[in-house]
């Protein structure tokens, strides 16, 4: 079988939800696929209330803004095909790409695409790592709060950003002792209200320590860690065996780019950003002209921005199909807006940094 | 149904499902009808899902997303099934499989 | 220190700690909020306007004292959890704290819970003297405790 569509969104979260919404609005047919039971991505599995800009929906919960942005597609129902549980498998030349379900594998024929894949969890190399008992922090999300099942009683996180911090917080709220967070860098990396919400709940976080060995044979029964100097080097004699039945690694993510890469885009590597990304310009649109991307695919960032990134790339296909608009132009330049304050002030210094050289590789190409 | 299952939450509401039962290796156990496999074999109290080919070390689940592969079993005969976004059935069959497993004439 | 352990010390907290006629005056909110975060809601949550981010959505939230009512309205809107609002004119040794609770069981009005202080140590028993967990605040209860006047800038987190 196969499909035809203008504008093809590949990958449901916040950034791709955003993106299909737009071009769909503006009167672009428009194909939505996501490789899981439901669309919403990340957001399905956040319970706490999201920081960010209270004009995209921060303030209130991962969950709810998923719920918001659902009904918003389906205001533009009659021009938006959405399929779960199928997930995008390749691009062909010739405005081709191919996708699979578990019924069925298909080809859809598009005029432009947007790559809204999101990312993949990193691991972390230590002494039995292989371990049951060890789990990505969006499998432990995963299991917690999409399936109502904890991943054990005491559990040790490893990794202080932003993700470390706030699934040890949902850890909490379902029931879960968090016996520690371990971060080898001496400052705790993400934001310190998250740190101090858990820790005033008696969580300590062993800043400039590693975690050495996972404990047990045939699960996890401890681990043994230990304090490392400048140099992230263990410091001898330091080892410290803390009790837990499980350990939750959130050392960071990487974004998402096999379909890129398939898609001939020319990739850069940004430390900021996570990694390998595919080179954009400030429409969102890769070096294959018709391949667009938004979201943490671009680069690890927040869902506001990845919100607000899905709108420009949304509206730009919408336009490179049916010419330009003013309320596509208009969309573009209220979202630029945004994104510019949101990534202003010290802490979007490290994002500002990356983006900016993915525009000016961009530049030169 | 065991201790690890979330019976209230603070934030969350889980919708009422089907019980339904299952065999793991030989033994009868129970699980909602829907949820994956490996979630369902968690909540029983299961973490080792194989063993890995050369070393025969323990595995469990890591991802839960089906992007890891650490989660493969044999499902009703059928080997190297991701068990993290395999729906539990009714009756359904589940076995550990060493290494790569065999497959079945 | 915060960026070390998640533990805001003294030093840390003062500049966001009314001045004492303010606080002598009655509630007043505390925002424990000291880094430059792309975050907002607080600002948008206060009726009366008293919180300012003067250079946008990154900037830190300033509270302007003498606007603040202490209606506690911004407490269940930040991610954070980190405003509390304090009252110290409560009764002769004794004052409040208003915080965001998010866990089970939610306590009752009545209640003895145990205090804990910003690194999660036990530092007694106190009473919950109101609750609120109205719909429109999404299972953030806001919990308000009576502590005694010496530990109103102590006590941060209940267990119950
Ligand atoms: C624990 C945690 C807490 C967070 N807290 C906050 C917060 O408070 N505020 C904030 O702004 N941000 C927060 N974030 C970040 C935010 O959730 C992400 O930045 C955001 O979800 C990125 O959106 P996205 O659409 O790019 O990707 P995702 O949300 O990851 O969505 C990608 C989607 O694409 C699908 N997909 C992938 N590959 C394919 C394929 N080949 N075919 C089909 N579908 C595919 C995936 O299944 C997924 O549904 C948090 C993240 C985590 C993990
Ligand atoms: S307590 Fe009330 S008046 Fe004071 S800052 Fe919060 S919302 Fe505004
Ligand atoms: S809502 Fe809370 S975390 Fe966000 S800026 Fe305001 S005080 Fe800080
Ligand atoms: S746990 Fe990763 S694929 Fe199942």
């Amino acid at each position: 079988m196969s499909r035809n569509t203008e504008v093809f969104v590949i990958g449901g979260g916040p950034a791709g939800l955003s993106a299909a919404h737009v071009a769909a609005k503006l009167g672009a047919k428009t194909l939505l696929v996501d490789d899981s039971a439901r669309v919403g991505g990340q957001l399905i599995k956040q319970t706490h209330r999201f920081f960010g800009s209270s004009n995209r929906d921060a303030g209130i919960r991962g969950v709810t803004i998923a719920e918001k942005l659902q009904q918003d597609i389906e205001e533009v129902s009659d021009r938006l095909t959405v399929l779960e549980n199928t997930a995008a498998v390749g691009f062909y030349h010739n405005k081709e790409a191919g996708i699979l379900s578990q019924k069925a594998y298909e080809r859809v024929t598009y005029q432009a695409a947007i790559v809204c894949t999101g990312a993949t969890e990193n691991s972390l190399a230590f002494d039995n790592n292989d371990l049951p008992g060890i789990y990505g922090a969006g499998g432990v999300q995963t299991l917690m709060n999409v399936h109502g099942i904890r991943p054990g009683q005491k559990i040790l996180m490893v990794g202080s950003g932003n993700i470390g911090l706030i699934v040890s917080y949902q850890l909490i709220q379902a029931g879960v002792e968090v016996v520690g967070v371990v971060e080898g860098m001496p400052t705790i990396g993400g934001y310190l209200v998250h740190a101090s919400k858990i820790r005033r709940l008696g969580v300590p976080i062993y800043t400039s320590h590693t975690i050495l060995k996972a404990l047990g044979s045939d699960g996890v029964t401890g681990a043994m860690l230990s304090r490392v100097d400048e140099k992230f080097q263990p410091v001898p004699n330091t080892e410290l065996e803390i009790k837990c039945d499980c350990i939750c690694l959130a050392v960071g993510l990487t974004p998402l780019i096999d379909l890129f890469q398939q898609a001939q885009c020319r990739m850069v590597h940004v430390g900021e950003l996570g990694g390998l990304v595919p080179l954009h310009d400030s429409a969102m649109r890769t070096t294959n002209p018709d391949i667009f991307v938004a979201g943490d695919a671009s680069g690890i960032e927040e869902a506001t921005t990845a919100i607000l990134a899905g709108r420009i790339a949304g509206a730009r296909a919408y336009e490179t199909i049916h010419g330009k608009s003013p309320q596509a132009e208009a969309i573009v330049a209220e979202a630029r807006e945004e994104l510019r304050t949101l990534r202003s002030g010290s802490t979007g210094e490290r994002i500002r940094w990356g983006r900016e050289r993915v525009l000016k590789e961009v530049g030169e190409c | 149904m065991t201790s690890l299952r979330i019976d209230k939450h603070p934030v969350l509401n889980f919708p009422e499902r089907k019980i339904v039962n299952f065999n793991f290796e030989g033994k009868q156990y129970q699980g909602f009808a829907g949820e994956p496999v490996a979630a369902a074999l968690h909540a029983a109290g299961i973490r080792t899902l194989r063993h890995s080919p050369q070393k025969n070390r323990a595995r469990g689940f890591f991802c839960a997303i089906g992007r890891c592969s650490s989660c493969i079993m044999e499902v009703d005969g059928q080997i190297n099934t991701m068990t993290c976004i395999t729906p539990l059935a009714e009756g359904m069959q589940i076995r550990m499989q060493k290494g790569h497993g065999t497959i079945k004439a | 220190m915060l960026k070390n352990d998640g533990i805001i010390s003294p030093e840390e907290l003062s500049p966001v700690v009314p001045p004492a006629d303010r606080l002598a005056r009655g509630p007043v909110a505390i925002i424990e909020c000291l880094q430059d975060i792309p975050c907002d809601p607080c600002v948008s949550a206060c009726p009366v306007k008293a919180i300012k981010m003067k250079e946008g959505i990154t900037d830190r939230p300033l509270l302007e004292f003498d606007t603040c009512t202490g209606c506690g309205l911004c407490i269940p809107k930040c991610p954070g959890l980190a405003i509390f609002v304090v009252n110290m004119k409560h009764t002769p040794g004794m004052a409040t704290v208003s915080m965001s609770y998010e866990q089970l069981p939610v306590p009752e009005k009545g209640q003895e819970v145990t205090a804990l202080d910003r690194s999660g140590k036990d530092v007694g028993k106190v009473k919950v003297v109101r609750v609120v967990n109205p719909p429109g605040y999404d299972h953030t209860a806001v919990i308000t405790i009576e502590v005694p006047a010496d530990q109103v800038n102590n006590i941060r987190a209940i267990r119950v």
